[in-house]
């Protein structure tokens, strides 16, 4: 779609290596124009939390001496971001926290090697919410991250920074990782697209964990046919990973052509209840007419437990957290207190220091809910009704091929608006926990504008119907231009 | 105490009322009947992978240690825990 003509930040991935491969310019000077760009926007956006310009440069190089010796990986000499709880050999990996300020990391993650080794070239690591644990990026130790369609916005989180970073056009990909929501919802408040995909279907090695049975990685891009190229090189089987599924990788690219037609989409009465504003809502219908009228069957479908999805995660996530994050200790890294009294005194002071409000929050949650007395009460009857909604989403997939909504409630919100009530904030990802308690795969993408700002469409499918997502979304893309809507100052 | 965390002083209102909060919220789920249900184990319902009992890793103890606050002889210290 992007011609020759088009500058090289406004240019998707497809389109990048279409131009690398022609020899229009090299992987150096699309880097070289990129990192130029970052660095300009970094004050206002703060998007980033590690720039890693000279690395960048030095994978560059490579990737053009790579390509002209004939050997170029899928994704060579093409500019990528890591949300900063991927690790990273030899660079901060600080997960947006107190406590990892000075974390380098001895090993690279499995998605990081894989792009990596598919000749991708990294431009640095991008901001995020402390652990992954918010929905807005405020809970950053290194501060928030501003929204390019209005810097006193949220871009929403926790891959906030890597949502951003796309949206701003500073790269063309992200990647991100999502528990409740964290790339599809940050995506639906940029105007980007963003694909959760099924649990274990990307490897978790080296990502770092939050609620091991909900975090899966993914990625934030400008169209699907690039989240369908990104996530073909990261998605795959990964021995290091005991919870990655052996089960083969479809050629995604190859099925983009598919179309909608007899497509069976569900809608969610549920989703279309109180909570949702009637700007989104109305897009949202909008696009499912869109949908329809292209020749997909619109199907009414009830999921009766969803309305519990919010509390159920609220029980798990913080219970998997706190078990989680006790390996942050101030004894083997990360973090430690200054003169402690005693080892008690270390572990204490170190984790108080270095957590932010939002993580000893959830932490304290976690360890309530999971402790004796109260275990059954909480974590046990959360696991039941967890069990109840997955059962609602595979009875519903009897029926549709996907589910199709909003992807959140509102469209971006004021920096500040909604920080003094947990319980709004956690109210954000009422639309998208489903699919993370389930494990399933969605996807939300741009489907028009409420008040100037940006409206995702949510698409939910069985497990490992990533394929269908990504075709359906990508049909859509070619019948309307919401996704190459880019913010104003950012042209 | 359980959750190895220090707070303020200022801090802990601000815990205790929005801890509250919290668990009041999770509470609704005390109304959903689940007698019969099972507990979820795993989106997938899989079963865990057993491999060959081998030795996979290498030996990089000076290299990880390099990320720790305080170390010895390839010891990590900490204050003294037994008098």
């Amino acid at each position: 779609m992007a011609g020759k003509d088009q500058a090289l930040h406004m240019r998707t991935l497809a389109s990048l290596t279409r131009g690398l491969a022609a020899g229009e310019f090299s992987s150096r000077e699309l880097t070289e124009a990129l990192l130029a760009r970052i660095e300009s926007h970094q004050p206002a956006l703060n998007a980033f939390i590690t720039i890693t310009a000279e690395l960048a440069l030095l994978q560059a190089d490579r990737a053009d001496k790579v390509r002209a010796a004939g050997n170029a990986g899928p994704l060579n000499g093409l500019p990528i971001v890591h949300k900063d709880l991927f690790c990273t050999q030899g660079v901060l990996t600080t997960c947006g926290s107190r406590i990892l300020d000075n974390f380098v990391s001895p090993y690279d993650a499995a998605v990081v090697e894989r792009v990596a080794a598919a000749g991708a070239v990294m431009l640095g690591k991008t901001n995020m919410d402390e652990f992954a644990m918010g929905s807005s990026n405020e809970t950053s130790y290194f501060g928030p991250v501003a929204n390019p369609w209005d810097k006193k916005l949220s871009p929403g989180g926790s891959s906030g920074g890597s949502a951003a970073a796309v949206a701003a056009r500073l790269v063309p990909a992200a990647t991100g990782t999502d528990t409740g929501g964290s790339i599809r919802q940050p995506a639906a408040l940029t105007g980007t697209t963003g694909i959760k995909p099924t649990y274990g279907r990307v490897s978790r090695y080296g990502m770092v964990a939050f609620a091991s049975s909900l975090d899966q990685a993914g990625v934030i891009t400008r169209s699907a046919e690039d989240a369908a190229m990104l996530l073909g090189v990261m998605a795959g089987h990964d021995g290091r990973d005991s919870t990655s599924v052996d089960h083969p990788v479809p050629d995604y690219g190859a099925a983009l052509g598919k179309s909608v037609k007899g497509l069976k989409v569900g809608v969610v009465r549920q989703h279309f209840d109180e909570g949702l504003d009637d700007e989104c809502a109305a897009r949202v219908k909008d696009a499912l007419k869109t949908l329809e009228d292209a020749g997909a069957e619109l199907v009414d479908v009830d999921l009766p437990n969803i309305g519990l999805s919010v509390p159920t995660y609220y029980v798990v996530a913080p219970a998997e957290c706190s078990s989680n994050l006790s390996r942050f200790d101030g004894v083997r890294f990360g973090h430690r207190a200054e003169d402690p009294e005693d080892l008690l005194d270390l572990y204490c002071r170190s984790r108080g220091e270095g957590f932010g409000a939002e993580v000893k929050r959830r932490v304290m949650t976690g360890t309530y809910v999971l402790s004796a007395g109260y275990y059954d009460a909480y974590y046990l009857k959360a696991q039941k009704v967890r069990q109840l909604i997955s059962q609602d989403f595979k009875n519903a997939f009897e029926r549709v091929d996907v589910i199709a909504g909003p992807t959140a409630p509102t469209t971006a919100f004021a920096i500040g608006e909604k920080t003094d009530d947990p319980i709004t904030m956690y109210l954000n990802d009422i639309y998208t926990i489903g699919a993370n308690l389930a494990g399933l795969p969605g996807i939300s993408i741009p489907c028009g504008f409420a008040a100037g700002l940006p409206v995702g469409l949510q698409l939910v499918g069985p497990h490992f119907a990533e394929a269908t997502l990504l075709a359906s979304a990508h049909q859509y893309q070619q019948m309307t231009d919401w996704h190459l809507e880019a913010p104003g100052d950012f042209e | 105490m359980l959750a190895r965390l220090r707070l303020e002083d200022g801090e802990s209102d601000d815990v205790v009322e929005k801890l509250s909060r919290i668990v009041d919220f999770v509470d609704q789920l005390q109304a959903a009947p689940t007698d019969d249900v099972l507990p979820m184990a795993h989106p997938l319902n899989m079963s865990q992978r057993l491999r060959a009992d081998e030795v996979t890793e290498i030996d990089q103890r000076d290299f990880v240690q390099e990320n720790a606050p305080s170390t010895e002889g390839g010891y990590y210290l900490v204050p003294k825990v037994i008098e």
